[in-house]
């Protein structure tokens, strides 16, 4: 092992040397957080709705069942209970939750003041904002149309809470996302790409003589970029929370353990494809279309996952983005533990055993 | 007793088969010079010696260690410069050297006193803080030599070493080699120049995977049959097809002259009347001795 410091050290040097590639490394993340910050907007369907129907009257089914067939709800998977109805959000089974309580019935009728309930999961930014201003349409839709419904029934007014992000500000949930692509980008591209160089420029035919195995060569081209990763990512979490006040509400040590889990899945995916391209051209395209593209476009980042076609959902499940952005959000949004984010935990871990596996089986002491 | 046994090697890449049941064996103290055209093998058979790619059938053994089992004990015996540049132009000579005397394990005392001997080798001491890929080409490749030879290797294998390199650093390279050859290092090396052919102690011709020859410069040189006699003029393509014409002879370009190869039992006289025939009776022409050169091209032109 003694062998892989000097590899390592060889590995800070070239890094140290371009400082043009240096810069960009550092710059371009710094300048992603401040783009997606700002400008982007997304259009959302099929928020999941749990209710929690305690009038149960038909004005009450009435109302349900406008919310469902409106096209912008869907049910929830999982029941919601009136003891703690956080918890389906906590979970992530819906994004919303309506709560009738009883009486909605009478108060259509009556004058007395009555206030439903929505809480919604703020984490998700759009979803909660496109959910509030969807319920509060279809609210006073109802009660204009609903028969034997006069101006009494202005007595019922909506309560809306939003949980997790309360201003609903789309940089709580990009911040999160933006790390994972940020991390995934410096870590399968600049590993792949220098794994590549060795290669293309004939320097790999006389490392590969001295006496170092195949392990030890991808841990020293690869101990570097865990450090410049991890260094890109504290810098977009401090421009979230410092710039944009994104909240970390959980434990940073979780976030930095499941960080390093991740950077782990990213760099082995690098070496995985340094395997397969000879040329740094190669390894870049690669890496790109292979890694990083899938963690904007698949991970639930921009395009939510349950809206997507069957194939591309199963697919999803493969990009190691999809489980980190979830980990993500729930530790600094709702200062979710392990004790909810498990499945997420479980998934990446085992994503990323077997990601390195395949890259250390791969990546053998040969050329050409 | 050898150090490097090469036995009936195969190597194939797709279908193409770049060595064909090849084998060698060099000994201690020895340097042995592999030459061939591009394409002859002999990159492929350096590289399956230094394990770095596998092969088909055969063997290779080094110290008696077969590389497909015991690579990892043959590494530190074995130095190996590519025929590319293959070191790190941002990093400066020191480091480079530094580099891999770290992954072969020499440090401390060892590696100071092996890197002053090197640097009074090579000439690079002034050098020590350039950039790798600000170097001359032959200072490039004293420094590839220098890194290869840091954990004195007992076999040190060389891919064409000075191609492209000026005469000068040609010769200091080659002074390098007979010092490691007295200090009993085998050194295995390729080259196209045949002036280096012939500073060697044992010559093997290689073409299209298989040996050619093999032996001292001298046993090759006799290996030559018939007479070769210099024709002192440009070897222009309308000379080359009217000396085609001519009946029982073989003219080559060679260089800036034509040298004509003429089977033993012609005479200086036929020859000359034979030229005479097709208008080069003026021209100059000489017998002269067969060199290594030579000797390779009525060897590869009888395969």
């Amino acid at each position: 092992m003694g062998n892989v410091r000097f590899i390592i050290l060889k590995e800070i040097r070239h890094i140290l040397r371009d400082p043009r590639s240096l810069f960009i490394a550092i710059l371009m993340p710094i300048m992603m957080t401040f783009l997606y910050g700002y400008a982007i907007n997304l259009d959302i369907k099929n928020i999941r709705l749990a209710v929690l129907d305690y009038d149960q009257t038909s004005a009450s089914r009435e109302l349900v069942g406008r919310f469902y067939h409106s096209g912008y709800f869907a049910a929830s998977l999982a029941p919601a209970d009136m003891a703690d109805p956080e918890a389906v959000l906590k979970r992530g089974d819906a994004h919303a939750v309506m709560i009738i309580r009883g009486g909605f019935a009478e108060a259509l009728r009556g004058a007395a003041p009555y206030q439903l309930g929505l809480l919604l999961d703020g984490a998700d930014a759009n979803m909660s904002a496109a959910a509030a201003s969807y319920s509060n349409v279809i609210i006073q839709r109802y009660l204009g149309e609903s028969p034997g419904v006069g101006a009494a029934g202005r007595g019922v007014a909506l309560s809306q809470r939003v949980l997790y992000n309360p201003d609903l500000k789309s940089s709580h949930f990009l911040v999160p996302g933006l790390i994972a692509i940020i991390l995934m980008m410096i870590s399968a591209l600049l590993t792949s790409v220098t794994i590549a160089r060795e290669k293309e420029t004939g320097t790999m035919e006389q490392l590969l003589t001295a006496p170092v195995g195949p392990f030890q060569v991808i841990l020293g081209k690869v101990i570097p970029y865990v450090g410049l990763a991890l260094l890109d990512g504290v810098l977009v979490l401090s421009v979230g929370v410092l710039h944009f006040g994104v909240p970390l509400i959980g434990s940073s040590l979780l976030l930095l353990f499941f960080g390093l889990i991740y950077i782990i899945a990213a760099l082995s995916l690098g070496v995985l494809i340094s395997t397969l391209a000879r040329t740094q051209q190669v390894a870049m395209m690669a890496a790109l279309v292979a890694t990083v593209l899938p963690s904007v476009m698949l991970s639930g980042f921009i395009f939510e996952i349950r809206n997507m076609p069957a194939l591309l959902r199963f697919i999803t499940m493969l990009v190691p983005a999809r489980y980190f952005l979830l980990i993500m959000r729930g530790v600094m949004l709702k200062g979710s533990g392990l004790a909810v984010l498990w499945p997420q935990a479980a998934a990446l871990v085992a994503l990323t055993t077997l990601l390195l596996v395949a890259a250390v089986k791969r990546f053998r002491i040969r050329i050409g | 007793m050898s150090v490097l046994e090469v036995t009936r090697l195969f190597k194939r890449y797709h279908g193409l088969t770049a060595v064909d049941g090849f084998s060698m064996a060099v000994e201690a103290g020895r340097i042995v010079a592999v030459a061939g055209p591009d394409g002859a093998g002999k990159t492929s058979l350096f590289r399956a010696a230094c394990g770095l790619i596998d092969f088909d059938s055969g063997d290779v053994t080094v110290g008696g260690i077969s590389v497909k089992t015991g690579m990892g004990r043959i590494k530190p015996l074995m130095g190996y410069m590519p025929q590319s540049f293959s070191l790190y132009p941002d990093l400066s000579v020191e480091e480079n050297l530094r580099f891999y005397a770290g992954l072969f394990g020499v440090s401390g005392d060892v590696f100071a006193s092996r890197r002053e001997r090197l640097y009074r080798f090579s000439g690079l001491e002034p050098f020590v803080k350039r950039r790798a890929g600000n170097l001359s080409g032959g200072m490039k490749q004293k420094l590839a030599l220098s890194c290869a030879l840091i954990h004195q290797p007992s076999v040190l294998i060389l891919d064409e070493p000075t191609t492209g390199v000026d005469p000068l650093s040609r010769q200091q390279f080659w002074d390098i080699l007979m010092s490691l050859r007295r200090d009993g290092a085998a050194v295995i090396v390729a080259t196209p120049y045949m002036d280096e052919v012939a500073l060697a102690d044992r010559v093997v011709f290689m073409h299209a995977g298989k040996k050619l020859a093999e032996g001292t410069p001298d046993e090759l040189r006799r290996l030559y049959s018939g007479g070769i006699y210099r024709l002192a003029l440009e070897p222009t393509a309308e000379r080359m097809a009217l000396l085609s014409g001519i009946e029982g002879v073989a003219p080559y370009r060679f260089g800036a002259d034509v040298h004509i190869y003429v089977p033993p039992d012609m005479s200086g006289g036929e020859l000359a009347a034979r030229l005479a025939d097709s208008g080069f009776g003026d021209a100059p022409v000489e017998r002269i001795e067969a060199g290594l050169e030579d000797v390779f091209i009525q060897l590869m032109s009888g395969q």
